[in-house]
Parts: structure tokens; C-alpha cells; sequence
């Protein structure tokens, strides 16, 4: 059974449709770059995919771990483990870092019928995904995102989906804003959570960030649809030719 | 008008009364005896009065409140027991119903040098710094609950911190109300002086449990050069209760305030807060936290008066509105023309919980200088979606969510409270209130908000 299965997504704000019709199939152990122009729909598929409610969705499925998603809210979706690394992480004043991740992992061990982590427990958890994604350790103590600057917030990102645990991990434009040292921290975040049992999708619009996450599979996405899928190689075209000849591309199958 | 007259009559002849029993001093009885006759002459203001448009005082002004009488400390020993801070204030001056409590009182820890007493003592009467401030900056002229506060001077607290001194555990001013019978009024007055370069920390809590009763304080504050005063306010008077107060600062050059004001209790509430920065490089901060539900009406009217060049002003005020309350906020930056380079920054930031929940919120400034930075930011809404989706992605809850950022948003005023006592005791009232566990480890974050500093 495939990790997560999308059919027929058709999505939307009000009266605009922003997918019209994706297909997608990831399976456990794989990794999947979604590529496309600014406006294509690829942030909106990750929203989506998380459950975010300014997106309506009008027809199509989605299937995690065999679960319909698009019947689950998004904390329940989290607690099952989707994680989605925002593209811009909202700044939270007043809530520490730590106090807040301490209230997600234990929610979803709950759901998981776990007891909750004690105290050393979650020092121990937090202090050894820190060092991974190399932070500051006085900033779990600092409220969430607050005064951050752009690449902080990506890491803090990216040391979240670590702590969490999650089985398929949404990184939606990880890379924008990223220096190249933050760049490689964060994928190297990333490449520590892959394995056989989890997948990772990534949104993004440059190539650049798969030098570094190199993916099993590269998707074109284009007004709202899966135009293409090839592998890595597929990148690096885009990367070259730009986005136009695969518009051409399309027009011409049409 | 001739019902205005009404309404004043009945403290009129409260005050025959009063004054008879009150101490016997001439320089008192005159400043009482104007200020009640000022009262007499302009009543109870009206909803035409800019200053009072967005709150309705008839409940006041058309209640019968009397004088209290004694209450034995036995009946206000559970309220006490609650709210007092023990052995993490240096002093402690407990009132009940406006009355000195000697026996709930400790008095004993102070420095040497420094007074603090019931303004009743009779001492006080013959002291000329008492003499000097008493009643010359809360102006009757500004505020007739001010002149009718003036008109019922006699018990409250004096505080005086001599030159150089510091107490360094805070001073708590304690005012219970227990209620009696008859529905009561008390008129608290407190007036503390800070010499130069002296440092003090001072709260006044105003508490009730039960009971329509009326407050009506005024706190007058004059810090010296160099001085700092940290002053907290909590107030959570009964909810049928009513709490009308005037502060009033003076900072001389380079004096340091810092405010924090929390209000969660009574029905109807009047805050005035004027702070004149009289001298260079005086400083003042303002925070506030109002967190108010059911039909709670709670006012806060702040002034930041820069009458010299120099001076930073920070305000930063915070409601939590829920139910079908309302909060009303105005808050004024008067720069006046001497007062070149000033920095005022002020914030106010409301929460409403639900579509019935009202927030009033009106920044005025008014600059006569032509180098100055003046900023003012004003915020109402709901809890934001977009936070609210970013925790619920993290596998907490949506009620979960929505109660703790309701919480962060006004822990982010409280946590800047020093006073741990109230910083607590506020935080676990939130924590209560949303259903939260007590003691949430989200309080002492660093702040990069430079709205207000953390001070």
C-alpha cells in the first residue's frame, strides 16, 4: 500500500480553482521534488495534503497509510504523522519553542497510546535533534519563530519535523531564503529523517535545494495538474531550459 | 440636572458626617472641604464629557453607597490568606473596606529611613512632605471622582523612600473589600515619594470576592531624580464591584517608572494613569492586561505627558475580551513643545473571544515639538488562523490551541511583570481560565518586541 495516494485532487479558494486534478502516489522510503512556477498550486498541495481550511476541496481523495485524510482534521493528520514545514513559519509571541514541542510530541504519543515523555526524557530528545540541525540551545526558550530571521525560522522548521517524528514529511519551500551554510544544515536535517519507513515530499521552485536532497522522483507541476515526472536528471533540465518547453510540451500532447 | 444633583447628594452628606469623626487637621480639612465642594459644583461626569464618552458611570452615580463600618479582620481573613504576599513583600499594609487593618498588617522589615504608614496616622498630618504633595498632583479640577476621592482623604498609604535608599522586596498594598449589608463605599488614597536616586518596588491590589461596593482610589506618585519606581496594579474586585481609580505620576529628570496593570475583576471599571515626565531623560513604561468576560466593562484611560526633551515612553496594553464584555482603551501621548527628542512607542492589542465581546480602542496624540518620534499601533481580532492552523500541524488540538494562544497573548504583558507574586498568581488565573495546566513553562522568554521593553 502506497504511503500516501492523491486522486483527482481538485482544491480551491471560494469561487478559484488552484488544483485542478492531481495525481501523486509516494510510497515509504521514497523522495519527491515538486517543481513548478510561482501560482502553479505546489504550496497549495501541501497545505492540502496538512488539512489547512482556507482551501477548500471539491472533489478527489487522499489517502495516507490508507486513512482518508480529507475526513481528519490537521491535528489528528499530524498525530497519525504528516509534518508540513511551512514556507513561512508564523512567529508566535509568548509561546516558547520548547513548551510548544513538548505539547505536539505528547499529543501524538497520546494518540499513539504512549504515555508522555518525562521531562528528562524530552531534554534528551530535544538536545540531540538540536545538535543535528546545529541551533543555539537558549532558543528553545525563546517564543516560537519570534525575531527570527528568514533561514532561522527554515531550521527551526526543519528541527520541529525532526522532534516530531513524522511518517511523511511536507517541506514547502524549505530552501527560499536559505544562505548555502543554512542550506546544508537543513538538508542535512532532512537526509538524517530518510529511511525505509518514512517519505518526503518537497515543494520547491529551485533546483538547487537537490544538490543536496537528491530525490527518487521529480514532478512538474503546471496550473494545477502534474504535468511530468522523471528523476533527478528532470531538475536539472528544468534548471537549464527553464519551464516553457514543457508548457510546449503539454500543448503539443493536447 | 437636577437628577445629577441627586446623585451627589448622598456623598455630601456622606462627608458631613465623615468629616466630623475624620482627624482633626486645619490644612486637611481645607483640602477635603474644597475638594468636596468641587465635587458638589460639577457631579458625577456625563456620557457628553469626552473624556467619559465610552463609559456609562450611571450604575455609580445612581447607587446609594455608605460609609463602611468596621469589620473585624476575622471575617477578612480567608480573602487575606489568598492574596497576601507573605514573606515575598518587604512590607505589607492591609485595608479592609478602606479601613487600616493593623493587625493583618506587617510593618516591620522596612530600611532605615524609609516610612510607611496609614495616611490617617496623625503624625503624618503635621509632616511636610505629607503637607507638600498630598492632593498637588491628582488635580480635583481634572476629575470629579478625584475631588470626591479628596473630599474623603483619611485612611491609605504613605510611603517615603529617602534619598539613596533602595527596597528591594516589594511593597504591598493590600485593599479588601468584604461586604456588609448595606452596599459600601471607600475612597483609598495613596501617596508615595521617592527621593532622588531611590528605588522602590510598590503593588497595590484591589480584591473582592462577593458584593456591590464601590471603589474609588487615587494614587499619587512623585519620583525624584534618578529615582525608580516599579509600580503593579492588580485588580480583581468582586464582579458586581466597582473600581474607578486615578493615578497620578511625576517623574523628575531621569526618573525610571514602570507600570503594570492588570484587571480582571468588577463589573465596571475607570482607570486614569497620567504621567507627567517633568524631567530630562525621565523614562516611562506602561503595560496593562485586561482579561474580562460575562458583561465586564473595563476603561483604561493612560496619559504620557513629555513636558521635557529627552524622554522615553513605552506603552504596551493587552485585552483579552470574552463573553459580551468590553474594553474601552485611550490612550494620549501629549508631547508638549519643549519636549524635543522624545520616543513614545505605544501598542495596544485586543483579543476578542466572541462576536458579542466589544473593544473600544481610540490612540490620541497630540505633539507641539517638531523632533520627535511618536508611534502608535492598534490591533482587534480574533485568534489569529494562521497560528492557530501552525500549532493544530503540530498535533495540538483546536480548543488546545485556542486556549494557549489566547494565554501567550496576554502572558506576553505579564510575563514582563517583575513581581513574581502577581506574575503568578495572574499566569495561573489565565492558566485556570483556559483550561491550561498551572505553572506553564512559557513565561520568562526573552522578548525581541520592542514595543515594550522588559524591564
Amino acid at each position: 500500500m502506497a504511503l500516501l495516494e492523491i486522486k483527482n485532487l481538485h482544491a480551491g479558494i471560494k469561487d478559484r480553482e488552484i488544483l485542478k486534478g492531481v495525481d501523486l502516489t509516494i510510497n515509504a522510503g521514497e523522495v519527491h521534488a515538486i517543481m513548478g512556477k510561482n501560482g502553479s498550486g505546489k504550496s497549495t498541495l501541501a497545505n492540502v495534503v496538512m488539512g489547512r481550511e482556507t482551501y477548500e476541496v471539491t472533489s478527489g481523495s487522499i489517502t495516507f497509510k490508507g486513512l482518508d485524510v480529507l475526513d481528519m482534521d490537521p491535528e489528528e493528520r499530524a498525530r497519525e504523522g504528516v509534518f508540513l514545514a511551512f514556507q513561512y513559519p508564523v512567529e508566535i509571541p509568548g509561546v516558547s519553542t520548547d513548551y510548544f514541542l513538548k505539547a505536539a510530541v505528547n499529543a501524538s504519543r497520546k494518540h499513539k497510546g504512549l504515555p508522555d515523555l518525562n521531562a528528562a526524557e524530552f531534554i534528551k530528545l530535544i538536545k540531540e535533534k538540536m545538535a543535528l540541525l546545529k541551533m543555539d540551545p537558549s532558543f528553545m526558550r525563546r517564543a516560537i519563530n519570534e525575531g527570527f530571521s528568514g533561514g532561522e525560522k527554515k531550521r527551526n522548521e526543519i528541527f520541529q519535523m525532526a522532534v516530531c517524528d513524522p511518517t511523511l514529511c511536507l517541506m514547502d519551500e524549505t530552501d527560499s531564503g536559505l544562505d548555502i551554510d543554512a542550506l546544508r544544515t537543513v538538508a542535512g536535517g532532512a537526509n538524517a529523517l530518510r529511511g525505509p519507513d518514512r517519505a518526503i515530499l518537497l515543494v520547491t521552485h529551485y533546483q538547487r535545494l537537490l544538490d543536496y536532497i537528491v530525490p527518487d522522483f521529480v514532478h512538474v507541476m503546471m496550473d494545477g495538474r502534474i504535468v511530468k515526472t522523471g528523476n533527478k536528471d528532470l531538475a536539472l533540465e528544468l534548471e537549464e531550459r527553464g519551464y516553457d518547453w514543457i508548457g510546449k510540451e503539454v500543448a503539443a500532447a493536447i | 440636572m437636577t437628577e445629577l444633583m441627586e446623585d451627589t447628594i448622598q456623598h455630601i452628606s456622606n462627608f458631613s458626617r465623615f468629616n466630623q469623626e475624620a482627624m482633626v487637621n486645619p490644612w486637611i480639612e481645607s483640602l477635603r472641604k474644597a475638594a468636596i465642594e468641587r465635587f458638589e459644583q460639577v457631579g458625577f461626569p456625563s456620557r457628553t464629557d469626552e473624556a467619559w464618552r465610552q463609559t456609562n458611570i450611571d450604575p455609580i452615580a445612581k447607587s446609594t453607597f455608605h460609609l463602611p463600618g468596621e469589620v473585624s479582620p476575622a471575617d477578612a481573613q480567608s480573602l487575606f490568606d489568598q492574596f497576601t504576599f507573605g514573606n515575598d513583600a518587604v512590607c505589607e499594609l492591609v485595608f479592609i473596606n478602606g479601613r487600616f487593618s493593623p493587625e493583618l498588617s506587617k510593618q516591620d522589615e522596612l530600611p532605615k529611613g524609609v516610612r510607611l504608614a496609614n495616611l490617617a496616622d496623625k503624625i503624618l498630618a503635621e509632616c511636610t512632605a505629607v503637607q507638600e504633595h498630598l492632593g498637588q498632583f491628582a488635580k480635583i479640577e481634572e476629575n470629579p471622582f478625584v475631588a470626591l476621592n479628596t473630599g474623603f482623604i483619611n485612611e491609605g498609604a504613605f510611603l517615603h523612600i529617602p534619598r539613596g535608599k533602595t527596597v528591594d522586596r516589594p511593597i504591598h498594598l493590600l485593599f479588601l473589600s468584604i461586604p456588609g449589608e448595606e452596599k459600601t463605599i471607600s475612597h483609598p488614597r495613596v501617596l508615595v515619594i521617592a527621593d532622588d536616586n531611590a528605588e522602590a518596588t510598590v503593588v497595590e491590589s484591589y480584591i473582592g470576592s462577593t458584593g456591590t461596593y464601590f471603589t474609588n482610589a487615587v494614587t499619587e506618585i512623585i519620583a525624584g531624580k534618578d529615582s525608580r519606581i516599579d509600580h503593579c496594579k492588580l485588580q480583581q474586585e468582586s464582579l458586581e464591584a466597582y473600581h474607578v481609580a486615578t493615578m497620578q505620576v511625576q517623574l523628575d529628570r531621569a526618573a525610571v517608572f514602570v507600570s503594570h496593570s492588570a484587571n480582571i475583576g468588577s463589573k465596571l471599571t475607570r482607570n486614569d494613569l497620567n504621567v507627567v515626565l517633568n524631567g530630562e531623560f525621565a523614562d516611562a513604561t506602561l503595560n496593562g492586561v485586561v482579561l474580562a468576560n460575562g458583561t465586564q466593562h473595563i476603561d483604561n484611560h493612560t496619559l504620557l505627558d513629555h513636558a521635557a526633551p529627552n524622554c522615553p515612553s513605552h506603552e504596551l496594553y493587552k485585552h483579552v475580551l470574552n463573553g459580551k464584555s468590553t474594553g474601552v482603551f485611550r490612550g494620549k501621548i501629549f508631547v508638549r513643545q519643549i519636549a524635543q527628542k522624545t520616543d513614545s512607542k505605544q501598542t495596544s492589542k485586543c483579543l476578542l473571544l466572541t462576536d458579542d465581546a466589544t473593544m473600544l480602542s481610540q490612540p490620541a496624540l497630540e505633539i507641539y515639538a517638531d523632533d520627535v518620534k511618536c508611534t502608535h499601533g492598534s490591533t482587534t481580532g480574533p485568534v489569529d488562523d494562521d497560528m492557530v492552523f501552525y500549532l493544530r500541524s503540530r498535533g495540538v488540538g483546536l480548543e488546545a490551541s485556542r486556549h494557549l494562544l489566547t494565554y501567550a497573548f496576554a502572558a506576553d504583558v505579564t510575563r514582563r511583570i517583575k513581581v513574581e507574586p502577581v506574575r503568578r498568581r495572574l499566569e495561573n488565573y489565565m492558566a485556570a481560565q483556559h483550561g491550561l495546566p498551572q505553572d506553564l513553562r512559557i513565561t520568562d522568554l526573552g522578548s525581541h518586541d520592542d514595543s515594550a521593553r522588559n524591564m
